[in-house]
Order: C-alpha cells, then structure tokens, then sequence
C-alpha cells in the first residue's frame, strides 16, 4: 500500500470523526494561541518600557524631592549650575507640574501634566517641537504666557486646524500656543506620552503652582558616557546644600538616571512576562490534558477498528503510519491554526500593550502541542497494533 | 494439499477460578474444496476454534499448519499478507468500521492488497451488488439493519476471492429470502473450487454443506461427510 493511500486513509479518519477531530484541532489551538499571545504581550510591555526610558533619554539624571519638605529650591537648582564643581552638567531644568483644564472655544481637555520648566527640558526631556517653536530663555524671564502643548492636546482642542497662534484658557490664564510637540511613541499603558503642554516655568508658577518648591529638576550631562560622572556631582552638590531632616536619616531627595529607572521597570516587566508564561504554561497544560481527554476516550473504538483493519489484512507499519499522520495533520493543522489566530491578535492592543511576537514562542509552542498530539495519537494506536487482532476486537 | 491441518489444538481462557477451557483437543484436516458446516451449542467453542483458523488468535497448545505452513512461525507482515490474501472471513458480530460506507467498508481489503482505487471501488460495488446492497453502497453501518451490516461483512470477506472464506454465522440474522441468497454465494464459490468453513445453527443451512462437524465442550463430538441438499 503506498503512502499516498495511507494518507488518504488518514484524511478520511479524520473526516469520520468530525466532533472528535475538531475537539482535538480546537485543544491544541487554543494551548498554541494562548502561550504566543501572552508572551507576546509580556514581551510587548517590555519593549513598552524600553521605549519609554528611550525616550526620557539616556542623558539626563532626574532629581526628585521626597517627602514633602521644601528640598528643591531655586538656590538648589542655580548650585547645580556650576561649571566648577559640575563641569559634567550642561543644562539644569527645574521643574514643576500640575494637572490642569484646558479651555478653547468652549471645549475642555483635562491635560494630565502641566509642565512648567526652562526651553533646555525640551531637549533634556527628549520632546522636540514639531510646528511652531519652543519658547525661548527670554520668555522665561519675562513670565509670558505661552504654551507647547502635545498632540493629544492639539487633536482635542483644534482637531484640523493649526494650533500654533491660538490662545487657551487656563485656570482662567490666557496662554498663546506657540508650538506642537513631535508625537512620542505612546509608551506607558496607563499614560499617554503625547497628553501634556510644556510652558515657561515663570508662568506657570504664576497662574497654577505658586512659589514653592520645583517637583524636579532633569539634569542633563554632556554624554551617556558622563552620566556616571553628573550623577556624582550632582550628588555632591545636593548633599552640601540640603540639609537632612532631624529625625530622618535619609536624604529628602533622590537622584535617577534613565538605566536605574530601566532596571527597575525591567524587573517589573519581567515579573510581568513571568507571570504570563505562567498563565500559558497552564493554558497549553489545560489544553493537552483536553486532548488526552478526548484521545483515551476514543482508544476503545479506535482498538477495535485498529482490530478489524488487521483483521482484513493490514501490517502493524501501515496502522502505525495512518494513525501517526492522522495525529499529525491534526496537532499540526491546529497548531498552525493557533499560530494563525495568535498572530491576528497581536495585532490588536491587548490591555494597553502592543504585543510583540517572540519567534521562539511560535517555536515552543507548535513543538509542545504537536508533541501532545503526536503521543497521545500514537501510542494507543501502538499498543493497538501490537494485539493480536482478536484481543483489540475484544478491547473495551 | 490439506488446506487446514491442526493438531491437538486447545484454548484456554483466563486464569484461575475463572479459567475457561474453550477447545479441548481438537484435531481437523479440510482438505481444498470441502464446504464445511460446524455445528453445536452455544460456547461450545465454534467461535473460538474460527479464529484460530482465521489467523486472528493462537491456540494455547497444538500446531496449526495453513496451506502446509506453521502458523505461529509467521512474523506479523506474513500473518498480514496471510489474512488479505488467503482468508475471507465473516465475524459473527460483523465488524464493520463505524462511520465509513459499505463501500468504503467493502473497499478495505483490496486497499491493503494494493488495488488502485478505480478498480477497487469497482470491484467493491460488485460484490456489494452479490449480496443484494447495491442500492446501499453510500450507507454507514449504523444506517444499515443488521442484516444488511451482515451481508455487508460477507461482501467484505468475499471480495478479495478469497481460496478460504471463513464465516462465523454469516445467516445468523438474516431472513429466509436473505439467508437464500448468501447461500447462493457460497454454492457457487464451491463449484468453483474455493475452500468454506461455515459456522451455523441451522439444520437447513448445514445441510447445503458438504461436510458437517459437531462440536461438544470443545471436542469434535461427530465429524461426518453428508451428501448435499440443494434448495
Ligand atoms: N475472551 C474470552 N475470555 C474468556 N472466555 C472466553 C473468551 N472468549 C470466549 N470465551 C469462552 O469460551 C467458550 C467458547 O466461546 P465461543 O465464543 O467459542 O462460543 P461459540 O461456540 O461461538 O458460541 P455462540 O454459538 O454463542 O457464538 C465460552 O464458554 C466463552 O464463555
Ligand atoms: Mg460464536
């Protein structure tokens, strides 16, 4: 009997059975597609916070205040500025920010940041102007009232018209948006990257914030190789002139650069991408035990048959082949189906994240499923055939 | 050359309390051409003695020549070729693969013996057509009466043209009509000189034999040459 025929016996098994075949097909689909996808999404929101510390930019250190206390004051961010003792340092950004309502022509758009800072975060923050300008030192200085604001913001309050020369109601404030920012790759789940407007930090001391404390201060160095060396600087500077609490033992700030910040969302990723391997691990264990299911059930009929075929004549290798290709066109046919139906949804966003495939995933995957498929299809057809034809007739 | 030859064949089921002892010693020569009918009560062993004869089961004890060769020196591709090409045989429980047609049913033993399809199917409806289902060719089994999945196990065993057709009460659940034709079937065979071993309970069916064989508690209680009563 050639091996076409037997495949064409294998074709038709499949076909005599459809509720048990489409059962099995169904199993390793869903193990296959479950395992991708959710590693696939692990994997995005990893590559999500790659971006996101891409995009801060691997130059800048951020000094940060912690509880509460009046840290970062102007004299602590003009210190910093200090050729001398900060020959690392290029630019010194103080900054505040608030969350704040945006008004045009009667239309509301809640911006989540408020920024208020000097025009060095813009390149310290790594969000270049796309239209318009930024606005410049002198701006500054004199308090205007003007605003970069982000796409989001463009697109909700002057959806197809430009932005830039438009003036906008802040807090009662009238601000003259003089640019519109690069669009940033959306990279957080939870935060949009492109929802914020960025003005003189005068103006937005005036009419939001008040005078208090800067909620930052993004220190540029000259170099991602110097980061290392600002950091210490900084470090030096900032212990010198801020002074520990009483009762604390602490310093009331912190310094971050972008590669501790990766460290640590990377780790929170990984955790992430663990507990999703997890989640398809069991799945794809759900799945192969469904398929076993369904295989031990049908070893009943599927001796005897394997009994009436040998019965008529048919050596143990052509029983084994047919049912070998019959396992195999089953476990492969739906693991591709699961391949296929993973790689449709990725390309959708799945909880705020953008999944990214892992080619081994794929990989892992279709070799587990088909190695289920190919046990549990094979080795009772094995034995089966093994029997002598009126032990498998008589098999239940 | 004698056809079937055993010697001194036993079968012994289970273990034990519950060992059954199905053949007690029998020992048969068929000679090639002989229509056989074998006869007895139920669990008499008739069942358990057909198999062996078919190459389905071995025997506990004794020897078992087919065509002259030792059965149980076979590996299992010459058993194989042994039971498609030398052997029809009909189950007393028919035996046919659910959810697959007659035809397809029929079909399978000249699959294994390497028939291209054409012909195959060809010669499947032919024999579909001798027992009286060629308007049932499309049917599964579980479409079928029981009759009709019997004759069907007879197409089965007898479209290879079997030398030997080995049948386990092949008229058991058919009709007078029904039962007339298969016996048809097996007269013509035997005018053409194949080998038949037949299993029955009935008097009218084992008369159309040429030779009857009783068999008590698994001994051969008579074995008796007869002259044959043509319908
Ligand atoms: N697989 C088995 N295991 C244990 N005992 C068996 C087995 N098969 C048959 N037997 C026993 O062997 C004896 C002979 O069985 P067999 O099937 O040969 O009877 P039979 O003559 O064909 O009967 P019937 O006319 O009812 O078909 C019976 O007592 C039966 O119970
Ligand atoms: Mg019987």
């Amino acid at each position: 009997m050639s091996l076409f025929e037997v495949l064409r016996f294998a074709v038709r098994g499949i076909g005599a059975n459809k509720l048990r075949s489409g059962l099995t097909m169904l199993g390793i689909l869903i193990g296959v597609a479950a395992v991708i996808l959710l590693v696939a999404v692990g994997n995005g929101s990893a590559q999500q916070v790659a971006d996101r510390i891409e995009a801060l930019g691997t130059k800048t250190l951020t000094v940060q205040g912690t509880g509460g206390g009046q840290v970062l004051t102007p004299a602590v961010a003009q210190a910093l500025h200090d050729p001398v003792l900060a020959p690392d340092v290029t630019s010194v950004s103080p900054v505040v920010s608030t969350q704040a309502t945006l008004t045009y022509q009667g239309t509301d758009h809640a911006v989540q940041q408020f920024v208020g800072s000097y025009p060095s975060y813009f390149g310290a923050s790594n969000s270049p102007v796309g239209t318009g300008a930024a606005f410049t030192d002198d701006d500054v200085a004199q308090g205007r009232r003007v605003v970069v604001i982000g796409k989001t913001v463009a697109d909700e309050l002057f959806p197809g018209t430009a932005a830039v020369g438009k003036e906008l109601t802040v807090s009662g404030a009238l601000f003259t948006v003089v640019g519109v920012l690069d669009e940033k790759s959306s990279a957080s789940g939870f935060m949009d990257a492109n929802d914020l407007a960025i003005a003189p930090l005068t103006a937005v001391q005036q009419t939001l914030t008040g005078y208090g404390a800067y909620n930052s201060i993004v220190v540029e160095a000259a170099s991602s190789a110097k980061v290392a060396d600002a950091q210490s600087q900084v470090s030096l500077i900032l212990s010198q002139r801020v002074q520990v609490p009483a009762g604390s033992t602490s310093q009331p700030y912190r310094i971050q650069n972008a590669s501790q910040l990766l460290e640590t969302q990377t780790e929170t990723a990984d955790t992430f991408t663990t507990l999703l391997g997890a989640v398809a691990g069991i799945s794809l264990l759900v799945g192969g035990i469904g398929i076993t299911n369904i295989m031990l059930v049908t070893v009943t009929e599927r001796t005897r048959e394997i009994g009436i075929r040998k019965a008529l004549g048919a050596p143990r290798r052509v029983i084994l082949t047919q049912f070998l290709a019959e396992a195999t066109m089953l476990s492969l046919l739906g693991g591709g189906l699961g391949v296929a139906a993973a790689l449709i949804g990725s390309r959708f966003t799945i909880v705020g994240v953008r999944p990214v495939i892992v080619p081994s995933s794929i990989a892992l995957a279709l070799c587990v499923s088909v190695a289920i498929g190919l046990f549990f299809g094979s080795v009772p057809a094995n034995r089966a055939a093994r029997l002598r034809p009126i032990d498998a007739l008589r098999y239940e | 050359m004698t056809v079937l030859d055993i010697r001194a064949v036993t079968k012994v089921y289970g273990e034990g309390a519950a060992t059954v002892h199905a053949l007690r010693g029998v020992s048969l020569d068929v000679e090639p051409g002989e229509y056989v009918a074998i006869m007895g009560s139920s669990g008499s062993g008739k069942s358990t003695l057909m198999n062996i004869l078919g190459c389905l089961d071995i025997p506990t004890a004794g020897r078992y020549l087919l065509d002259g060769v030792d059965v149980s020196r076979l590996n299992d591709r010459q058993l194989a070729l042994v039971r498609n090409r030398r052997i029809g045989f009909v189950f007393q429980s028919f035996n046919l693969i659910p959810r697959t047609t007659a035809v397809a049913n029929v079909e399978l033993p000249l699959a294994y013996a390497g028939v291209k399809a054409a012909e195959r199917r060809r010669r499947a409806l032919v024999a579909l057509d001798m027992v009286g289902l060629a308007d049932r060719a499309g049917h599964e089994p579980n479409q079928l009466s029981g009759g009709q999945q019997q004759r069907v196990a007879v197409a089965r065993a007898l479209v290879t043209e079997p030398a030997l057709v080995l049948a386990d009460e092949p008229t058991g659940n058919l009709d007078s009509r029904s039962t007339e034709d298969i016996l048809r079937i097996f007269d013509d065979l035997h005018a053409a000189g194949r080998t038949i071993v037949l299993i029955t309970h009935e008097t009218d069916v084992a008369a159309r034999a040429s030779r009857l064989i009783r068999l008590f508690d698994g001994q051969i209680a008579s074995d008796v040459q007869q002259d044959r009563i043509l319908a």
